[in-house]
Formats: structure tokens, C-alpha cells, sequence
């Protein structure tokens, strides 16, 4: 996914980028609205991630002339403000969903997924392999004529799978991109969705393999 | 001037009874004794003793150990024995409403009140220091030898008319009180002469007619049951009715334009030296009217507020200063002389 | 507080002590007035008495004569048995009467008679002395006609209008006693309903007090008043210094965690993850108490001047439960709803309800097992009950009470992030709209439910 990231805070700005960059996501980074503003007229954005405090204006202001520019372009506002009423104005202001400092990462990711669910998916929402697709948007697989509903785990791991099909992930690569850092998760969780993620595969001509010592990975069959 | 004072009883000095200063007449005495004696009851009173026989025996037996001196002496009498005199009873009953009045009025009594006397209406008592037991009517009283029953006049205009008709007829054959000797006859006749200007017209007639006077009441009764007189005005109606018991020969008349009606009282005086003795013979008179027995053995009729409510014409006499009026030296010699130069014509 | 005395009672015993003074007044100018009239009664009829016996004097050849009216004695006897004497004297010899009734030593002037009050035969008489001259005016005789009456039925009367004077003079202050026990009372009202107003509030309300002050309390309430508005405002200062305090911290907080989720990622040594992750949780619960007690000063502030709007609590719960879907979905939570067929109307505070029932669910997906489901529930049958199930391990047990209590949590979530405010932030809303929360153990297995209930309508 490409975020366009408004941010004034440049350590703040950094981190999430590369955060984002480590799972593979391209991140633009705008400290100012100006700047914002030449970013989305030359490239176009899954996601924009909206600071509310910025040098040259309140991102309220953003959010408003964006929806009335009419752009399609869903935007979560990055709110240090945690109240309930904040959260409403936000809302109200056109926002289409907010996440409140610090906040997880997979959080975010959920929270992004769900964005662009509601909004019929981003412009890479569905991957092939073999005969098999992972439609990110529906949630679920497609081979032959049968389709298979997915968890949310499970779609995540498969993305991560479609991502780079044939490369190995490791057991903590896996663990990390599938569970928040606030959950407490045991050692074979990996090995319980990876058996879920091969029964809901039957019948298709995709497989996960077991690499030895190093970990999965998706190859045909 | 002729005129009849008949008594009965023996008259007694009054020396023989108390200080030899005393000088008021005593008509009757009899001693009631007890035995054991506690105390001595002594009355003074106007009533007969053949009348009041009854009320003292009554009373005896109801409060054993009191000795009853029982004195009878006219109104005038009694007035002069405690007025004037000084002399020591425990109690006077006198019919003269008038000096008992003044008695009361001049402290010569003293006060009482039980439950007893609260029961009589306050019509019948003065100040607490009078006590009415009787309502006795001034009658008239007509012998059967001159009357049948259809010509016996009813008020005293016809009585007036009827001696003015005959003079022949009546001449020295009626009979009045002395009002000059006796009380109660002068508290008759004032009241009379308050009443009715028929009382004067009825003297002057009287007067015409050789009237002969009384100093009491049962000397006109006995002369009207003989004959001696055909009628005798303004007597005690008690004494009449008591005498109709025993005598013929008369009829009572209540007259219906009026009838005086007075009340015999009883009084404490206030040197009374059995007082005790006295008071509990006022609450036995006080509640007189619940002794059926004693008011028609005596012919006393007990205090009733009813039956004087039944008969119209009855006056009852009112207690109060007004009748000290007529007590009144002035008033009492105006009286007197007017009553005489009626009476006495010649 | 100690009290220093009582206003009522002060106000009480004044009311009755000057209600006291004026029956002892009363009493005094009620005889007063009352034995005047009656001896001014005595007086006139003294007066008529003697009157009507100096008109009945005639001139006559011997000299001065008198025929006593009946009604010149008489009428002293109508309204009491007192004892009666006169006396009258012609040219200063007694003509009638009582030679010995003391005369005034001067003679009265014609029609003016002459009172005088002095003990005769024993008793303490009224007496009144009229003159008239009779006879031809060169040789006329000066008579003085003198008439006593003794004032015992004066005295009874004395006696029965001291007995009523006594009688109404008590009456009149047991009334006023009642009536100053009322009045003190009613006067009080005011202050007892302002009491009752103040102390009815909530811990934090501080609003104006409003209630009808009457004048004398205007400046005290005023007081109050901006008492309270200066301590409002202090409290809404130390809410913004909270809020910007917040605000400030979260951003670095922000860059810290997210950099130990890059570190994270580049660790592999277990034991290094572990730690990193250590400070990660130990970051977020610090960001969520700080959110959870904004939410909680934010509900206790709003609770007191509650905006009343008309709600559909399907729609709330449901909005709830999208704001919500995606953090479940990490678990693999299913949220299912299970709401009222129709609109849920309900008159009260939108953004309180959705924060308490955001507490729960947030509450109910920490807690709950991966995999597992989460039951929201609207349900009006009875009373209006917005409940959210889950499959959790239930509360531990602990006092269900208690847990509505600040900072109070479960027996059993040591390691999961949270501040204990959830539950009381849900608890005040419900309040603050005339329900309560319920907190039972899930009917269907394992896990608690918790029900915000409010009444209907």
C-alpha cells in the first residue's frame, strides 16, 4: 500500500515510515499541509495518515477541503487527543477512521484494512499465484470455482505469503507481523495458523512448506 | 278600733329563755331532745309548730344526737330578736322575705353553699345566705256558710264588686292581716300594692266593712272554718290547705289576676353557735321537694320551678334590695299611714 | 462541623418570648379594660339608683319627704346579690336610710355625682353621692342622696374575667408558640431546601445553585456561587493541563514505541523481543489510563449538565461495535450483534453512552481469548439493556460491587493492559441517566456480561 504520511513531528515521521517499510508498504512523508498538498498532485495515495496538529494549519481544516475536493482518498487522522469527543468532531469532520498516539501497529494495519473494505479495496487488493487469488478486500481465496472465507489471521499470513511467494519467512517474522507486541502469544502459535492456512489450501495448486530450521514459505505445487 | 289577736299558745317571756335583756315575744317552744346529745340545734321561726312537727322529727332522725330548741315567734318578732336585739339562734326560718332580706343585706347572716343548696334554682336563693324551702301562695279563703261554690268570687276586682253589693252582708265578717303586727302580712300587702291599684280600692272597701285584723294566719283560718268570719284575704295558702285536713267549712280561692307566692327562708345568723347543727339542717330543707312525706304531712309545698310555671296568676316575690324599699322608715310610715286612713274611715 | 447554636431555635425562643410579652400585655389591658367596664357598669347603675331616689324628693309642710321607688333598689339587684345601703341626708340630718353610712365630707354638684370606695359593715363598698336642692329657691334645703353597694359580685366578676383573661392570654401564647415553632420552621425552608438542593448533587456537580434564594441568603448563595465558579474553573484549568499534558507526551511516546517496534523487528534474541515488548505494554497502559481518565473526567464534568438529546441506541452500539471491529479482528474476535428490531429511542448524553459502552467492549476484547466471540446485545424487553458478553475469564470472583469503584479491576489480569477506570466510567454514565450497570457471569459458559440498564422512556 502507498501511505501519504502529514506529520510535523519528523522523529515521530521517521519511525512510522520505516515501521510502515518493514511491512512493505511505501510511505510519503509531508511535514506540512503545502507540502501534503504537492504530494497528492503527483501521486495517488491508498491511505493518507493525518496529523490534527500541524505548523501550517489545523489537519481539521485538511480534512475538510479534502472531502470537499470530493477525493476518494480515506483518511485516518493521528490524534494525540484520546477523548470521545474529540473523536466524534473527527468523525463528523470526514474522517474516516482515527487511531490515538502511541498506537500499535497492527492496530493501524486493522484499522487501514477496514478502511479500505468499506471503500472497495486498495488498487492491489487482489494477488494471483498459481490458479489461487487473495482477494484482501473480500477476505478470502479463490481457486477453480470454490472461494474460501478467511480469518483475519489467516489473510494476514497469506499476504505476507503473497507478498513473496517462494521466499522463506521465519517463525518470528511470522509471529511479528501477525500479533500486536501487546499480546502475549505462545511459541507454536505460527504452527497452528500455518495448519489452518494448509486445510482452507486443499484443493488449490498452492502450498506452505515447512523449511527446516529456517521456516515457511508458499510454493506451488 | 277593733281588732282580734287570738293566740293559741301560751306566750312565754323571753326572760325565761336567754339574758334578761331580751324582750322579744316567744309564741311556742318545744325542746326536741336527743339522747346521747351531741349538740343543740336552737331555731328560731315563724312556722306553727303543728306545721313544722313533721320537718323537726325528720330531721332528728336523720342526724341522731342533735337537740332541736325549737322557737316559734311572729315575723316582727324574730326581725327584733336578731336585728335588734341580738339575740342567739342557730337559725330563723321566716316567711317575711323582706326582713329576712334585710337581715342578709345588714350582715346579720352568714354564708354557706353545699351540694345541697347547689341544687335549688337560683330563684330561691340570696347571696348563699338565704334559702328558700317553701313557695307558699297568699289565698284567699271564703267560709261555706256565706258561699256556694258558683259565687265565690275568682279575682279581686269581683271581690271588690261583690262587698261594694252587699255591705250588709259582710260587715265585720271579713278578715285581713295587722300589716301594723306582722311582717309577713306587711310584705303581702306592699307586694299587693306594687301589683294592683285594686289592693287600695280593695282596703278602702274593707275599711267600710269594720274589716277585722290578725296578727296570724290561723286565727283567720279557725274564725272563716267557724263562720265567725265569710272571708279572710291575703292568709297563708299553706296554712289553709294544712287546716283542711282537719277542719271544714272553708274553701281556698287562688285569685286569677295574681297571687303573690313567697318563699320561706332559712338563714344562718352569723352569731350562730351551733353552726354545723344549722347547715345540715339547711341542706335537709334544701333538698325538701325529694320528701314526698314531709310536704303533705306539713302542706309545705317544697321549692318546684314547674309548679309555679303551671299557674300564671303566680308572683312569685324576688329576692333582692329591692325589698328593702318598703322597709324604708319613710317609705313604711307613707304605707302605714296610707293603709290606715283606709282602713280606719271614721 | 460543630454547630454554634441553632437559628431556629434562637428565632424559635425570640418568636415565643415576644410572644410571652404580649399575652402578659394582653392579659394586663384585656382585666384592665374588662374590670373598668364592669365598675363603670357598678357605677351607672350607683348612679341611676341615687339618681331616682333624689327625683322621688318632695317638698312638703313638715319638710322633705321621700317615697322610695321600688326600682331605685331593685335595679342593684339584677346583676349581682350584693348588699345594698343609702342613706339620705336633708340639711345634714339623716332623713331615711343608714345614719351611719359615711357621706363625702363635700357635697356634690348638681349632676355631678361624687364615687368613692371604702369599707362598710365588714365589706368594702361602692358608693356614689348625688345632691339636689329641693324646696323654694330662697329657702331650699340641699339634700345629698348617698347609695353603697358592696363589689362582691364586682369581685366575681374580676375573678371570671381574670379566669378568661388567663384563659385567652394562654391560649394566645400556645397559638403563638405553635405559630412561631412554624414560622421559625417555614422561615427556615428556604435554607433547608437549598441544603437539600447543594447536598443532592453530585460529588462534582458545581453548577450555580439556582433555587429560589430568598433575599437575605442572595449574598451567601453568591458567595457559593462563585466559590464554586472559581473552583469549576480551577478544575476545568487542571482538565486542560491534563488533556495538553497528555497531548504533550503522547507524541514522543508515540515515537518511542514505534521505534521499539522497528528494534523489535531486528532483534532476534528472545530475551531482547521480551524486553522490548515489556516497554511496549508498559507504554500503552500508560497511554490508556491517561485516555481512561480523561473519559472519566470528561463523563463526571458532562454527567452534571447532561445534554439531553434523542438517541437511537441500535445505532450508538452498533457504531461501538464498528469502531471496534478492527481491534477484535486482530484477535480473531467475532463481534456479534444482537440488537433490538427497531430503533432503541432513549432521551440522553450520545458521547457519554458511547464512552461507557466503548469501556466495555474495549474492556471485553482485552479480555477475551483469541478466537472466541463477543456478544453485543441491545435489548428492551423490561427495562433498556445494552449488554456486551464475552467469553473471557469473567471477573475472578471479586465483589461485582466493587469493581464499579475507581481503579478497581479483576482478580485476575495482571498482565493485560488496563487502569480499572472502565468499569466506573460506565457505572457513572448509567447513573447519571437513572440506571446501573449489572455485571453477571456469562449465562452461556464461560465469561462475564456487562449491562448498562436504563430505565425506559
Amino acid at each position: 500500500m502507498r501511505f501519504l504520511l502529514i506529520e510535523d513531528n519528523l522523529k515521530l515521521a521517521g519511525a512510522i515510515e520505516e515501521r510502515l517499510r518493514l511491512d512493505g508498504h511505501a510511505v510519503d512523508h509531508a511535514p506540512t499541509l503545502e507540502t501534503a498538498a504537492s504530494c497528492m498532485a503527483v501521486a495517488s495515495y491508498d491511505l493518507i495518515l493525518l496529523d490534527i496538529m500541524l505548523p501550517d494549519g489545523d489537519g481539521r481544516t485538511f480534512l475538510q477541503s479534502h472531502r470537499r475536493a470530493e477525493k476518494r482518498t480515506p483518511v485516518i487522522v493521528i490524534t494525540a487527543r484520546s477523548a470521545v469527543s474529540d473523536r466524534v468532531s473527527l468523525l463528523d469532520l470526514g474522517a474516516d477512521d482515527y487511531i490515538t498516539k502511541p498506537f500499535d501497529f497492527s492496530e493501524l494495519e486493522a484499522r487501514c484494512r477496514a478502511v479500505l473494505r468499506r471503500q472497495g479495496g486498495a488498487a492491489d487488493n487482489r494477488k494471483k499465484f498459481g490458479n489461487t487469488y487473495l482477494d484482501s478486500a473480500a477476505g478470502e481465496l479463490q481457486f477453480d470455482d470454490s472461494r474460501v472465507n478467511l480469518r483475519n489471521r489467516e489473510l494476514r499470513l497469506l499476504e505476507v505469503f503473497f507478498a513473496a511467494p517462494g521466499q522463506v519467512f521465519s517463525k518470528n517474522h511470522l509471529m511479528d507481523r501477525l500479533f500486536s507486541l501487546s499480546d502475549e502469544v505462545s511459541e507454536n502459535a505460527i504452527e497452528v495458523y500455518v495448519g489452518r492456512l494448509r486445510k482452507r489450501l486443499e484443493g488449490s495448486d498452492v502450498r506452505i512448506d515447512t523449511v527446516r530450521g529456517l521456516g515457511y514459505r508458499m510454493v506451488p505445487l | 278600733m277593733r281588732f282580734h289577736c287570738i293566740t293559741h299558745w301560751l306566750i312565754l317571756a323571753s326572760a325565761l329563755i336567754a339574758s334578761p335583756a331580751i324582750a322579744f315575744e316567744i309564741e311556742n317552744r318545744r325542746i326536741y331532745s336527743a339522747d346521747p346529745e351531741r349538740s343543740v340545734l336552737r331555731i328560731i321561726s315563724t312556722a306553727d309548730l303543728n306545721v313544722f312537727d313533721p320537718i323537726l322529727r325528720a330531721f332528728q332522725e336523720q342526724n341522731p344526737g342533735i337537740s332541736i330548741d325549737y322557737s316559734v315567734a311572729g315575723t316582727t318578732e324574730l326581725m327584733k330578736a336578731i336585728y335588734s336585739e341580738g339575740a342567739i339562734f342557730d337559725l330563723a326560718i321566716s316567711s317575711a322575705m323582706d326582713l329576712q332580706t334585710k337581715l342578709a343585706n345588714d350582715g346579720f347572716v352568714q354564708s354557706y353553699s353545699s351540694a345541697a343548696t347547689a341544687t335549688l334554682p337560683t330563684w330561691a336563693s340570696w347571696r348563699n345566705q338565704l334559702f328558700a324551702f317553701t313557695q307558699e301562695p297568699a289565698v284567699l279563703i271564703v267560709s261555706d256558710a256565706f258561699f256556694t261554690p258558683d259565687t265565690i268570687p275568682q279575682n279581686r276586682d269581683a271581690l271588690i264588686a261583690l262587698l261594694r253589693e252587699s255591705p250588709e252582708r259582710f260587715a265585720g265578717r271579713i278578715g285581713t292581716y295587722d300589716v301594723r303586727r306582722s311582717g309577713l302580712g306587711y310584705l303581702v300587702a306592699t307586694q299587693d300594692s306594687r301589683n294592683s291599684e285594686a289592693f287600695w280600692r280593695l282596703m278602702e272597701v274593707m275599711g267600710r266593712l269594720d274589716a277585722k285584723l290578725y296578727c296570724c294566719s290561723g286565727d283567720m283560718i279557725d274564725d272563716v272554718a267557724s263562720g265567725k268570719l265569710a272571708l279572710a284575704y291575703n292568709v297563708l295558702g299553706s296554712y289553709a290547705v294544712s287546716q283542711q285536713a282537719t277542719t271544714n267549712g272553708f274553701h281556698i280561692v287562688e285569685l286569677t289576676d295574681f297571687v303573690n307566692v313567697m318563699l320561706r327562708t332559712a338563714l344562718i345568723p352569723v352569731n350562730a353557735q351551733n353552726v354545723e347543727g344549722a347547715r345540715d339542717m339547711i341542706d335537709f330543707l334544701s333538698v325538701l321537694d325529694t320528701r314526698q312525706d314531709l310536704t303533705s304531712a306539713t302542706g309545705l309545698p317544697a321549692i318546684n320551678t314547674m309548679s309555679l310555671q303551671e299557674n300564671t296568676a303566680f308572683r312569685p316575690i324576688r329576692f333582692g334590695p329591692g325589698l328593702l324599699v318598703f322597709l324604708d322608715q319613710m317609705k313604711r310610715r307613707n304605707f302605714l299611714r296610707n293603709w290606715e286612713n283606709s282602713l280606719f274611715q271614721e | 462541623m460543630k454547630a454554634h447554636g441553632s437559628i431556629r431555635r434562637r428565632l424559635f425562643f425570640q418568636l415565643a418570648g415576644v410572644a410571652a410579652v404580649l399575652s402578659v400585655a394582653f392579659f394586663v389591658v384585656l382585666r384592665g379594660v374588662a374590670e373598668r367596664a364592669a365598675e363603670g357598669t357598678q357605677d351607672d347603675i350607683l348612679s341611676a339608683s341615687a339618681t331616682a331616689i333624689a327625683d322621688s324628693l318632695r317638698s312638703e309642710d313638715q319638710g322633705v319627704t321621700l317615697e322610695l321607688p321600688y326600682a331605685a333598689l331593685s335595679m342593684l339587684g339584677t346583676i349581682n346579690e350584693d348588699r345594698v345601703f343609702y342613706r339620705v341626708v336633708a340639711a345634714q340630718t339623716t332623713l331615711t336610710g343608714y345614719a351611719d353610712l359615711p357621706q363625702s365630707t363635700t357635697t356634690p354638684n348638681l349632676g355631678e355625682p361624687i364615687f368613692a370606695t371604702f369599707d362598710y359593715r365588714g365589706e368594702k363598698v361602692r358608693a356614689v353621692s348625688v345632691s339636689r336642692a329641693i324646696g323654694p329657691v330662697s329657702d331650699a334645703t340641699n339634700v345629698v342622696v348617698t347609695v353603697a353597694q358592696t363589689r362582691l359580685g364586682l369581685e366575681a366578676i374580676s375573678r371570671r374575667i381574670t379566669a378568661t383573661a388567663t384563659g385567652v392570654g394562654v391560649g394566645f401564647f400556645l397559638l403563638a408558640t405553635a405559630l412561631s415553632l412554624w414560622a421559625a420552621r417555614s422561615a427556615l425552608k428556604p435554607i433547608e431546601r437549598m441544603t437539600d438542593s447543594v447536598t443532592r448533587r453530585g460529588p462534582s456537580d458545581l453548577r450555580p445553585v439556582e433555587s429560589n434564594t430568598p433575599a437575605e441568603l442572595v449574598p451567601l448563595v453568591a458567595a457559593l456561587n462563585s466559590f464554586m465558579a472559581r473552583l469549576r474553573a480551577s478544575l476545568s484549568q487542571t482538565e486542560d493541563f491534563i488533556a495538553e499534558a497528555a497531548h504533550r507526551v503522547r507524541t514522543p511516546l508515540a515515537t518511542v514505541r514505534t521505534q521499539a517496534e522497528i528494534t523489535h523487528r531486528k532483534l532476534n534474541k528472545p530475551e531482547h523481543k521480551r524486553a522490548i515488548r515489556e516497554m511496549i505494554r508498559a507504554i500503552d497502559e500508560s497511554s490508556r489510563s491517561a485516555g481512561q481518565m480523561l473519559d472519566h473526567a470528561m463523563v463526571t464534568f458532562r454527567a452534571d449538565s447532561l445534554t439531553v438529546d434523542a438517541l437511537d441506541l441500535n445505532a450508538i452500539m452498533a457504531d461501538i461495535c464498528d469502531r471496534l471491529g478492527p481491534t477484535a479482528d486482530l484477535k480473531d474476535i467475532v463481534i456479534q450483534r444482537d440488537f433490538w428490531n427497531s430503533p432503541v429511542t432513549f432521551k440522553g448524553d450520545g458521547i457519554l453512552i458511547q464512552a461507557a459502552l466503548q469501556n466495555i467492549l474495549d474492556n471485553a476484547i482485552k479480555y477475551s481469548p483469541e478466537d472466541s466471540t463477543i456478544i453485543a446485545r441491545v435489548d428492551v424487553s423490561g427495562a433498556i439493556t445494552m449488554s456486551v458478553t464475552d467469553q473471557g475469564r469473567g471477573f475472578g470472583g471479586v465483589d461485582t460491587n466493587r469493581l464499579t469503584t475507581r481503579y478497581a479491576r479483576g482478580a485476575n489480569v495482571d498482565e493485560i493492559v488496563g487502569s480499572g477506570l472502565g468499569l466506573t466510567i460506565a457505572d457513572e454514565v448509567a447513573r447519571a441517566h437513572g440506571g446501573h450497570i449489572e455485571i453477571t457471569p456469562n449465562p452461556e459458559g464461560v465469561g462475564a456480561c456487562v449491562s448498562i440498564v436504563l430505565p425506559i422512556g
